[in-house]
């Protein structure tokens, strides 16, 4: 009995070490300078350069412009994330709150054209996507950065799913009580929903932050880069270049997953219950 | 979803009680229709119509040639090859991210002491972008300074990540498993805390081996979470993957393997190929129809089981 554990526990740990090391030991070689890392490769120690690398790559104004900062960036990663996470919380509280609280004829066929969306994800329709934001003029622009990433029903399904399981009491004593629709949605459903808007808006942030295909296509102005978007032009930068800042690269790397690493972490058990609850 | 699959049965039905109202409901609806027509059916349509025909490259106007879009693509034997590389690569990809996923989560689930702490360090990973895993990757698998390089090396394999097609295709393999782990992770490991511990006893009761115990009651009552995660992780890769090829390729898609998505947009926005890639777009939904057709009817069946 104790023998299994023993080897469980080792198992256990092999799999931490495999997912945990590589980013400790990017974080470790980021605070080496750039000609050291060249030199003795990657690193498990600690480098001592860590304040000015940070400092550099946030606050530095580079890229083609000589204008973008990292700090710009992450402000940037900041607004699509957010606003992904609130767009996509409204939007689809109140469809579902219509399809699941109303009467009227063309329910069940809005229900359809909803969800429809989740048959072709983005990637599939990326070229006639980026044609149609260019015929709107919403290349280059927070709208068009974040509402067509909001075309899709995943939330929408999640809180029609949850609107149902609401008992329907509640909804008769409102009644009784003269609330009408708003009243109802606001002082009853809301509140009600709290836990799972928490839920559904640390997936969405994680969602929305970590996006790359969609802001590499809508955004050619350096000053609309998100961070998880710069990164490859970090790497081409590279080409050509003598000794390549591996450090500023790492740090730049260590700053684009530390906003979503520390959410999921800090609210894991929100975070888990939003996954295994959600998805498609 | 999974979580939520117990309750639909009772609950497939409408409200007793609804409002009714001429315009309310539309009003709610209006914002989200609204994006889904502009943003979702617009493009899906105009995808569909530009892959029958031929644009002109310097934009006067357009021929419709028909099928012939597809017959292109389709008979391209450099398609037929990134489609082949994408079959080996998902199924691959899938097949580890599952079955890591899965060893970890009958693991972490029979230990008692440290299971939060293991919990928490195998999780977070997923909160990492598909890109930035790439870069990270690169790191490790880089001529100069990656240690993976170094343990190759020192078993007499010398490895050219970016230059020699299977050594990138085993880098890209690596990476895009290393970040999927974690998602399979959670599932599987809610899945098995979902088993009852009376049927876990009894099972303890009748057979003493755990490995078959293990084969013959755990891993059929955890059929449905792994066969939704297994079109997950076929849809992840397949799509989501994209920023991991894209660090690793960085735009030398020459003699690097790529996948289908990373071939639409290439043709489409390097070579500015529309109908072509078109043809391609429509392609792949037909592959994501089939995988979400096939996964909604198991679904609908898996209510009946419960």
């Amino acid at each position: 009995m104790h023998r299994t554990r023993f080897f469980d526990h080792v198992i256990l740990l092999i799999g931490v070490f495999i997912m945990v090391a590589p980013v400790v030991v990017a974080f470790m070689t980021s605070t080496h300078e750039a000609a050291d890392i060249h030199r003795n490769g990657l690193s498990l120690t600690w480098g001592g350069h860590f304040a000015e690398t940070y400092e550099a790559v946030l606050t530095r104004e580079g890229g083609f412009t000589g204008k973008v900062t990292g700090f710009n960036m992450m402000l940037n990663s900041m607004i699509l994330g957010l606003g992904f996470a609130v767009g996509k919380i409204v939007l689809s509280m109140l469809a579902a709150y219509a399809i699941v609280y109303f009467r009227f004829p063309l329910a069940t066929f809005f229900f359809w054209v909803i969800f429809t969306t989740l048959l072709l994800p983005l990637e599939v329709r990326i070229l006639p996507s980026y044609e149609v934001m260019n015929a709107l003029k919403l290349t280059n622009t927070y709208t068009g950065l974040i509402v067509p990433l909001l075309a899709s029903a995943t939330g929408t399904f999640y809180f029609r799913q949850f609107f149902k399981s609401v008992p329907d009491e509640l909804l008769e004593a409102a009644r009784i009580d003269g609330a009408g629709p708003f009243k109802f949605f606001i002082d009853v459903l809301v509140p009600l929903s709290r836990t799972m808007m928490a839920a559904i808006f640390i997936i969405m942030f994680v969602y929305g932050w970590n996006q790359y295909l969609w802001p590499t296509l809508m955004t050619t102005d350096e000053g609309f880069f998100t961070l998880v978007r710069g990164i490859k032009q970090i790497l081409l930068v590279w080409v050509g270049s003598n000794i390549p800042d591996y450090n500023e690269a790492f740090a730049l790397a260590i700053l684009a997953m530390l906003p979503p690493v520390m959410i999921v972490v800090i609210f894991q058990r929100w975070f888990i219950k939003g996954l295994t609850e959600s998805d498609k | 979803m999974r979580g939520a699959s117990g309750l639909e049965g009772q609950q497939t039905t409408a409200k007793r009680v609804q409002f009714s109202s001429p315009f309310l409901p539309y009003l709610f609806l209006a914002p989200q229709l609204a994006i889904i027509f502009v943003f979702f059916y617009w493009p899906s349509v105009q995808a569909i119509q530009s892959s029958f025909y031929l644009e002109d490259p310097f934009g006067f106007g357009a021929t419709f040639v028909g099928m012939s879009n597809y017959t292109d693509v389709l008979k391209s034997t450099e398609y037929l090859g990134i489609a082949r590389f994408t079959a080996i690569f998902t199924a691959l990809v899938t097949f580890f991210a599952l079955s890591i996923g899965l060893l970890l989560a009958v693991k972490a689930d029979g230990v008692i002491r440290g299971n939060a702490t293991y919990k928490t360090l195998l999780i977070w990973v997923y909160a990492i972008a598909p890109p930035v895993a790439g870069l990270i990757g690169m790191m490790f698998f880089n001529q100069h300074i990656g240690p993976v390089v170094e343990l190759a090396r020192w078993f007499g394999w010398d490895m050219k990540v970016g230059l020699d097609y299977s050594d990138t295709a085993f880098a890209m393999i690596v990476v895009s498993v290393w970040k999927q782990i974690p998602y399979n992770f959670i599932f599987f490991l809610s899945g098995l805390q979902g088993i009852p511990v009376s049927v876990r006893e009894a099972a303890a009761l009748d057979c003493r081996s755990e490995f078959r115990r293990f084969w013959t009651v755990i891993l059929p009552l955890l059929a449905p979470t792994a066969f939704f995660l297994l079109i997950i992780n076929v849809t992840y890769a397949l799509f989501d993957t994209f920023g991991v090829i894209d660090v690793m390729v960085k735009d030398k898609a020459a003699n690097n393997p790529i996948t289908l998505v990373y071939k639409v947009y290439m043709d489409g926005f390097r070579g500015s190929d529309l109908g072509g890639s078109s043809a391609q777009s429509v392609i792949l939904m037909l592959v994501v129809l089939v995988l979400t057709v096939f996964q909604f009817r198991f679904i609908e069946r898996r209510v009946h089981y419960s």
